[in-house]
This record gives C-alpha cells, sequence and structure tokens, in this order.
C-alpha cells in the first residue's frame, strides 16, 4: 500500500492551500475530496444549462496575496475581476451609491450629508490604521496567553508591539470596535441611516446576531484590511466564479506533485497510541499516512472523523458548545434580462449599478427586524441581501443576452420551526423573490430558473454543520486562539500527527486560505 | 482643437467620464473613457476590449515592385510572404539601427498596406527610386479598431457572419460586417487573443456601432491607451520613444538601438536578399549584440520591506510609467543596464518592467532596481524574467 506523507481530507480551498504548500516543500499529498469536484464551498455549478453559478460563496475577499504569490495562482487560471460599487435602494424610492471613484462616492454621500460626507474620510483615515494593527494577525499563528512557552511569549509581544504602536486614540477605537454593535459604532460617526444599515449589514454577514448586537463592530475592520493590499486587489470577483479559485489553487497543488482524489469520502482517521496512521474511506478502504490534516469544520474534524476516546474530555466540550448557527441562505436566479431598480432604472452613469453589488439594506430597523425574525426561529420575511450580478462582469457565466444573479440572504436560521421542509425552501425563495421585487418591480417575470439553499442545504451538500459559511460562527468568543477551543488553535490536535486546515481554525472565513497555509507551516515546522 | 480626431470621435467622445485624452500622431485618443482604466484593462484579458487605433501611419503600397521594396526597407523576409499573412517588423538604417516598427500586410500580390509609428512616407519614396510602384498615405482614410481579448472571436464572427477559426495569429481576410467592406487581421498590441479591423473612414462610425451592439452581451468594452499600456508590457512588446528611439531622432550615437539588442532577432532575416543595415546586422549577429531587452520582475517581499521601513503598507504604479529607471547589479553599486517602462499586472500580481541590460546577464539574475520610496531613493529586488510576462494559448490557437 502506497504511504504517503500527508493525507489532507477535504478539497475546499484551504485543504487544497495545505496541500499545495506540502507538495511545493517536496511532501507526497493525498488530497480527498467526497464530492465530485474540488471546492467546498468555493465550487461554480452549470446548475442550469448555460447558467454557472458560484453556488455558495460568491466574492473573493481576503484571499491572502501571499498564497497567491507562493503558489503563483495567476498562472494557474486565477484572475480576480474588480467588483466596485454598491448600491442601496431604500423604500423611499432614493439611494445610495457607493462608487469606485472616491469623488464621486463622496458627492453621492453629501446629496444624504454634508457632514457624513466629511466624516467618511476620517472614518476612513481611523480605520486604516485600525485595519494595519489588526491584520497581521490573519497570518500568524495565535500564540496561547495562558501559555509561557517561548513561541507564545513571541508572538505576544509581536501582538503587543503592534498595538502599542497605535497610540491612546486608536487603542480606544480599538476596544471599542472589539465591544460595540456595529450600530452603536457607526452612530459615532454618521448620521444617514442607510449607510449605517449598509456598513453594518457587512458586520452580521455569517454570524447569528444583528447589527445592534454587541461585538458585531469588529467585522467592519474587514472591508479596510482588503483595502490595505490596496492596488494588489486580492478581493474582487473570480473570473469563472468561485470555483475557479479553487481549481487554481488545485492546479497548482497538482503542478507540485499533490495527488486529488474526488468521489472519496473519508470515514475515520486510524488512530493507535494516540498517533494517527492514515485514513479509512467510505468505500471501506484504508490509506496511510505519516500526518492526516482534516479541513473539515471542528465539529467534524472531532466528533466525526476520530473516537471520542481519541480525544479529552474538556476538548470534547468545548466543541459541543462551538457555534455554528448557520444563519444565510443563498437563491441562485438565471434570468432572461437585467432587472431594473425603482430607485435607478437606467442603472446609473454607464449602467454600473449591475456590475456591483446591490445591497438590500434600506435601514438599521429594516436589518435588525430581518434579524428578529431570526432569533425566533423563522427566516426573515424581508431579509437582507447582498446580490451581484455575475453575468455582467465575467461574461461566460451565462448565455450572450442573460444573466445569472447571486443573491446572499440573511437572515435564514438553521434550526427552523417545524424544520427545514421542501415547501418552507420555496417559501423562503418566494420572500427573497418577493422582497427583490419590492425594489425592481417586473423583476420576477424575468426569472427563468431558480435555486433556493438553506442552511440545512449547504450542510448536505458541502458539510459545513449547521450550513455554517465559516466553518463555525465568527463571532469575537471564537476567533484567535479561541479558535476552535482554548489550547488547540495552533492547528494541532490531541492526536500526534493529526492536524486541523480548514475555516473553523485562526484565522478562518471566507476564501482566505489564511488557515489551509499557517497549517502547511505548522506541519512543515513541526516535522511530521 | 488643433488636433485632430480620428473617425470613431463622435462615438469615443460621449464616453469619456473625465475627458482624458492622449496624444498619438496628431490626434487625440482616450487615455480611459472611465475615470480608471481598471475595468478597461480587464476586459483585455477577460472579455473584449476595443481601442480606436487610427491614428497608425498608413500606407498603401502597390505595383509591381511593392514586393521588392518593401523587402528592402524592412528585416522581414517580405519576398517570402503570403497574400493574406501579416509580418510584424523593424527596419533599420544603414548602420542596422532601428528606425520604426510596424506591420506590413499582404493584401495581394501586388497591393501591401504598411503601418507605422513614426511618418515612414519619404523614407518610402528615397528606397523606392527606379522601382515600379506606388506609395499612398491612406492614414486619414483609413480607420482601424482594434477588439482584444478572450471574446474578440466570437463577437466578429458575429458581427461579420462568417467563421473566423481558420484566421490564423497574424492572418488577415477581406470580409463585410453589416454590409461595410473591411479587412480583418489577427493582429495586435495585447498579447491576447485579439483582431484589428481596417474601414474606410466614411464607414467608421457604422462599424463602431455594429461591433458595440454585437458585443455588449459578450461584454465588450471601449478602452483606452492606459489599459493598452499594461498589457503590452505583460506581453513584452516595446513601445518607440519610450523603449527605444528612432535612430533617426537620436541625437547621439548610445541612443540607437538595433533589432537585435530589442529581442527582435527573431524578426532580422537571414534568408533574404540585400536589405538596409543587412551587413551591419550580420556583423553584430555574429558578434553578438552589447545589449539585450528583458523583463524584470520585481521582488514582492524586498518592495513590501522598503515600504515597512518607513511604517507604510507597500504602493504599487496604478499606472504603467514611462521612464528611464536605473538598473544595478545585485551588490547595488554598478549600474548594469535602465528600465524604460514598467507596471503593475492586476491579473498576474507582479510588478513588471522592461529593461535594457548588458546581454551577459542571464534569465534568474537578481538585480536591483531603484525606485523612489517616501522621496528617498532605494533599491529593490528584481529578477531577470524572460519576455513575454504574459502569453495565453488562446494568442495563437
Amino acid at each position: 500500500m502506497k504511504q504517503y506523507d500527508t493525507i489532507i481530507i477535504g478539497g475546499g480551498h484551504n485543504g487544497l492551500v495545505t496541500a499545495a504548500y506540502l507538495a511545493r516543500a517536496g511532501k507526497s499529498v493525498l488530497v480527498l475530496e467526497r464530492r465530485p469536484r474540488v471546492g467546498g464551498a468555493a465550487v461554480t455549478e452549470e446548475i442550469f444549462p448555460g447558467f454557472k453559478f458560484s453556488m455558495f460563496s460568491y466574492v473573493v475577499s481576503l484571499l491572502r496575496p501571499e498564497i497567491i504569490r507562493d503558489l503563483d495562482l495567476p498562472r494557474h487560471g486565477l484572475h480576480i475581476l474588480p467588483l466596485e460599487s454598491t448600491v442601496t435602494p431604500m423604500e423611499n424610492g432614493n439611494y445610495l451609491a457607493a462608487w469606485a471613484d472616491h469623488d464621486e462616492s463622496r458627492r453621492e454621500l453629501y446629496r444624504h450629508s454634508p457632514r457624513d460626507a466629511e466624516a467618511y474620510d476620517e472614518y476612513g483615515h481611523l480605520m486604516h490604521f485600525m485595519a494595519r494593527a489588526v491584520k497581521p494577525i490573519l497570518s500568524m499563528v495565535p500564540p496561547d496567553p495562558t501559555s509561557f512557552a517561548p513561541g507564545d511569549l513571541a508572538g505576544l509581544l509581536k501582538l503587543g508591539r503592534h498595538f502599542r504602536g497605535l497610540g491612546g486614540e486608536r487603542l480606544h477605537a480599538l476596544v471599542k470596535l472589539m465591544t460595540m454593535s456595529s450600530a452603536d459604532f457607526l452612530d459615532e460617526w454618521f448620521e444617514t441611516d442607510v449607510l449605517k444599515a449598509t456598513k453594518s449589514a457587512s458586520g452580521i454577514i455569517g454570524t447569528f446576531l444583528g447589527p445592534r448586537s454587541p461585538g458585531t463592530a469588529y467585522v467592519l475592520l474587514h472591508h479596510y484590511m482588503g483595502e490595505l493590499d490596496g492596488v494588489f486587489r486580492a478581493w474582487g470577483f473570480a473570473k469563472g466564479g468561485t470555483g475557479a479559485v479553487s481549481e487554481a489553487i488545485a492546479s497548482a497543488a497538482r503542478s507540485f506533485g499533490a495527488e486529488i482524489r474526488c468521489n472519496a469520502g473519508v470515514s475515520k482517521v486510524m488512530v493507535k497510541n494516540g498517533r494517527a496512521l492514515g485514513v479509512a474511506l467510505e468505500n471501506g478502504d484504508e490509506l496511510r499516512a505519516s500526518t492526516v490534516v482534516s479541513s473539515l469544520d471542528p465539529r467534524r474534524t472531532f466528533l466525526q472523523l476520530l473516537e471520542r476516546g481519541d480525544l479529552p474530555d474538556d476538548l470534547i466540550g468545548d466543541i459541543h458548545r462551538f457555534k455554528f448557527r448557520g444563519s444565510s441562505g443563498k437563491v441562485n436566479l438565471a434570468l432572461s434580462g437585467l432587472p431594473k431598480f425603482a430607485c435607478m432604472p437606467d442603472g446609473g452613469p454607464g449602467g454600473r449599478l449591475h456590475r456591483g453589488a446591490v445591497s438590500i439594506s434600506p435601514s438599521l430597523d429594516y436589518v435588525e427586524r430581518a434579524y428578529d425574525d431570526a432569533k425566533y426561529g423563522e427566516f426573515s420575511r424581508r431579509p437582507y441581501m447582498d446580490i451581484v450580478f455575475p453575468s455582467m462582469i465575467d461574461p461566460g457565466m451565462a448565455p450572450p443576452g442573460k444573466h445569472v444573479m447571486s443573491i446572499f440572504v440573511q437572515y435564514a436560521p438553521y434550526t427552523q420551526n417545524g424544520g427545514w421542509t421542501d415547501a418552507r425552501r420555496e417559501e423562503f425563495g418566494d420572500a427573497v423573490v418577493n422582497t427583490v421585487e419590492q425594489f425592481a418591480p417586473g423583476f420576477k417575470s424575468l426569472i427563468l430558473h431558480r435555486q433556493v439553499i438553506t442552511p440545512l442545504d449547504i450542510e448536505r451538500i458541502t458539510g459545513l454543520s449547521e450550513g455554517n459559511i465559516f466553518a463555525g460562527e465568527l463571532a469575537l468568543h471564537q476567533l484567535f486562539f479561541l479558535r476552535p477551543a482554548p489550547g488547540w488553535a495552533k492547528f494541532t490536535t490531541p492526536v500526534r500527527g493529526f492536524y486541523q486546515a480548514g475555516s473553523g481554525t485562526h484565522p478562518g472565513g471566507g476564501i482566505m486560505g489564511a488557515s489551509g497555509r499557517l497549517a502547511a507551516m505548522t506541519i512543515l515546522k513541526n516535522g511530521t | 482643437m488643433s488636433l485632430r480626431t480620428t473617425p470613431f470621435h463622435s462615438r469615443t467622445a460621449p464616453l469619456s467620464e473625465g475627458q482624458a485624452w492622449r496624444r498619438w500622431a496628431g490626434y487625440v485618443v482616450a487615455s480611459s473613457y472611465e475615470l480608471s482604466h481598471d475595468r478597461e484593462y480587464h476586459a483585455i484579458r477577460n472579455s473584449a476590449a476595443l481601442f480606436d487605433v487610427s491614428p497608425l501611419y498608413k500606407y498603401l503600397i502597390t505595383g509591381r515592385d511593392a514586393r521588392r521594396l518593401l523587402d528592402h526597407v524592412v528585416t522581414r523576409n517580405v519576398a517570402k510572404a503570403k497574400v493574406g499573412q501579416v509580418l510584424y517588423t523593424p527596419w533599420c538604417d544603414t548602420d542596422g539601427k532601428q528606425i520604426d516598427d510596424g506591420t506590413i500586410s499582404v493584401l495581394d500580390e501586388q497591393t501591401f498596406r504598411m503601418t507605422s509609428a513614426d511618418p515612414t512616407l519619404r523614407w518610402l519614396h528615397l528606397n523606392a527610386s527606379g522601382l515600379d510602384v506606388q506609395i499612398a498615405d491612406v492614414s486619414d482614410t483609413t480607420a482601424a479598431v482594434s477588439l482584444q481579448g478572450p471574446s474578440a472571436r466570437e463577437i466578429l464572427q458575429l458581427a461579420a457572419e462568417r467563421d473566423l477559426g481558420a484566421l490564423k495569429y497574424f492572418r488577415l481576410t477581406s470580409a463585410k460586417i453589416r454590409g461595410i467592406p473591411v479587412t480583418i487581421s489577427r493582429t495586435g498590441y495585447t498579447g491576447d487573443l485579439g483582431f484589428e479591423v481596417w474601414v474606410d473612414s466614411g464607414r467608421a462610425v457604422a462599424l463602431w456601432d455594429a461591433l458595440i451592439e454585437t458585443g455588449t452581451p459578450y461584454g465588450i468594452t471601449p478602452a483606452g491607451m492606459l489599459a493598452l499600456d499594461v498589457a503590452r508590457i505583460e506581453a513584452g512588446l516595446l513601445l518607440i520613444e519610450v523603449d527605444y528611439f528612432s535612430s533617426r531622432h537620436a541625437l547621439i550615437e548610445s541612443q540607437k538601438s538595433s533589432p537585435l539588442e530589442l529581442g527582435l532577432a527573431w524578426t532580422v532575416a537571414t534568408d533574404k536578399e540585400r536589405y538596409n543595415g543587412q551587413a551591419a546586422l550580420d556583423a553584430e549577429r555574429s558578434r553578438g549584440p552589447e545589449w539585450q531587452f528583458t523583463g524584470l520582475t520585481v521582488d514582492w517581499d524586498s518592495l513590501e520591506q522598503l515600504y515597512a521601513d518607513v511604517g507604510l503598507p507597500p504602493r504599487l504604479p496604478t499606472q504603467a510609467w514611462r521612464a528611464s529607471v536605473p538598473i544595478y547589479d545585485r551588490g547595488g553599486r554598478k549600474q548594469i543596464g535602465y528600465a524604460t517602462s514598467g507596471g503593475w499586472s492586476p491579473l498576474l500580481k507582479q510588478y513588471m518592467a522592461l529593461a535594457h541590460l548588458g546581454s551577459e546577464h542571464k534569465p534568474g539574475t537578481d538585480v536591483r532596481m531603484e525606485l523612489t520610496v517616501e522621496h528617498r531613493r532605494k533599491q529593490a529586488k528584481a529578477v531577470l524574467t524572460p519576455l513575454p510576462f504574459f502569453n495565453p494559448e488562446r494568442k495563437r490557437a
């Protein structure tokens, strides 16, 4: 039987990143993917003939520039296209737009509030410093604050220096960002409700929180972290959809010699005397490797792939308490034409509305009410939505003249009163489509096909527990040295030779690849 | 307006959001239509970009000796060129120093269209004495657009209502687009799948409208010179007056270059009749050129460190630059050449430059490129990279 240096369970983008880095370092690597294609939640599928969809994850936000460089992803087909504007239609027929050009955006905001237009620049300046303080964390293995090991102390020291460099006023702002709700934080800066609603909406994505829930302000920073990469631009829309990102990483991994096997679900990690020996496949085959890596979420990694006896009880408890609570759904539509939004029937200057995002977040109350439904186990009757038209950016996504529309929807709680049924899924789809119709009359008549995805569907198809798109909620109590559990945030596990590499580890979330890369670094450093 | 506008101006002018125009051969063309050239650039690599390239100098050379004239003027072998072929070629003075570069299209046995960056009428006439040949300057009467990008063929096939699958790289064909007679050549300045469409100036606007209408569902995007400049650097294509000086404009000998020094050895035919610069080029070839024209890739970590040293995130040029930048050896003391164009590739995520270096430096060699970080001169590590930086299969496929 062939003995691999490393077997990686799960061919999502993080698993593939780990594979590529390990193969690049000369290891023999095998990736095992349960589905017929790699990508996990970053997949492009032709759901209806001629119409391609980034089925789940739909934009590239914080893909680490060092990964793009190290793996030479552009040579493997990665092409990130600009997705530059956001238009928020309002209930009164007005709108708020953020365009690519700074002056244009400022003039637009000035229309709503001259004061906010000025505050916006100052806010951006502050957030720039905040993001710079926090960003290095994304590329570091989280130090354990309770440990006195030299590596941990060095990490803590490095962290301390970053924060000390901020100075008093900014440090205060950072603490506020870490503790306040995004609504409260933005209240300190702006008076334009629709601006606050749209900005705070980015803070609730993938969480089971509302814009007025404490701890949501922190996510406002993520946007500015992307901007720090400036002209490098690792964010935007991937040509060919997010599946193309996975394919590029897979191609890089193969070029370094990694083997990738699809339709190969893993049932167990084989453990003997506290050490991983290999994996058992769902079809009964056994494969051996000196290192086994799980890029699945923490629940599957610890509670499904391992036996209870392989793990200490306190870790089992921590993983049981780790919150998934999937709260988002997706509606993918094939359209015969572009919808006309009542607030901007001509699609804006140069018809650019459809080349950017449309945010259905007309007011803070609107978004908070959407959360109210979810709190009590219902999907939002009028949800927050982030809409893009991928075929307007990459014409290859739909037949000429036709379009695909991607609607990210929140909230659609995993735990639904009465459970998710087929009928309930369609009811949810109706709520989404009817809400869009209110802002874009006539839109429904353009729909050729509709795919509605609930958190339960996400779980069934991708394996992400409770359909959480970040493999575990991105809430402050589940980040950094707490992700996924205290003491086990450094990609190792209590089983020797068994590592974790998925988004459920630090820093997690989005198509970043940082978890996968840090896991690979850790494995290479540890020697096995 | 004292500068001329092209035959497409009535269509391009309303598209210009920032009124940003650039001079080209006495005409104005758009620098970028949108405020930033970002999207126009991506159209070249993602869908199809439509450029107005009418300002090119264009000459129609006809007659029994037309082929002989051109074969004598340029370094490529025109004598062997087939009807329907397009040659990219430089041409030189008697010393083998490059005057200009352009294309020669073989329209039929006795009809050729030559394009150039500088006026070439007098040079052609000087070389034509005693030959049975007519030379017409058709610069103003022939308009041209360049349609570049992965969807270019699809759009053009629909517009011309015919299959262009058989039209190979650097070949041309005549066609009709909505009844307008055009010549379509599979050429361009982007290193991508692309075509140039040549049309009578009087029908230019109708051609533009037809292409836009057909191409819109395929993402056709009018694009300006800023986007083109990034693409041509990725493709490693040189630009006169930027990457080299015409020997006829050079004031001192060291400003001149030979095609062998400009990475154009492949365009200097060894199997042809006597032509301008032949003796000098033969001699240079046998002794080996002194200079080479090569790519440089700036090392990211080195760049990032230079900025980190002053407490800033790395900055990159937002447009391609055109300046002379010193290149040093890896020790950072000895200057070994200079870069003439450079910029950030949004596709490759690489900081690229085009440089003239001593011919002894091999690909993969570490060098240092000068750059200014917060008002101070610094040196970033860079690596000699063979050109082109970007060369997709679809370009020739």
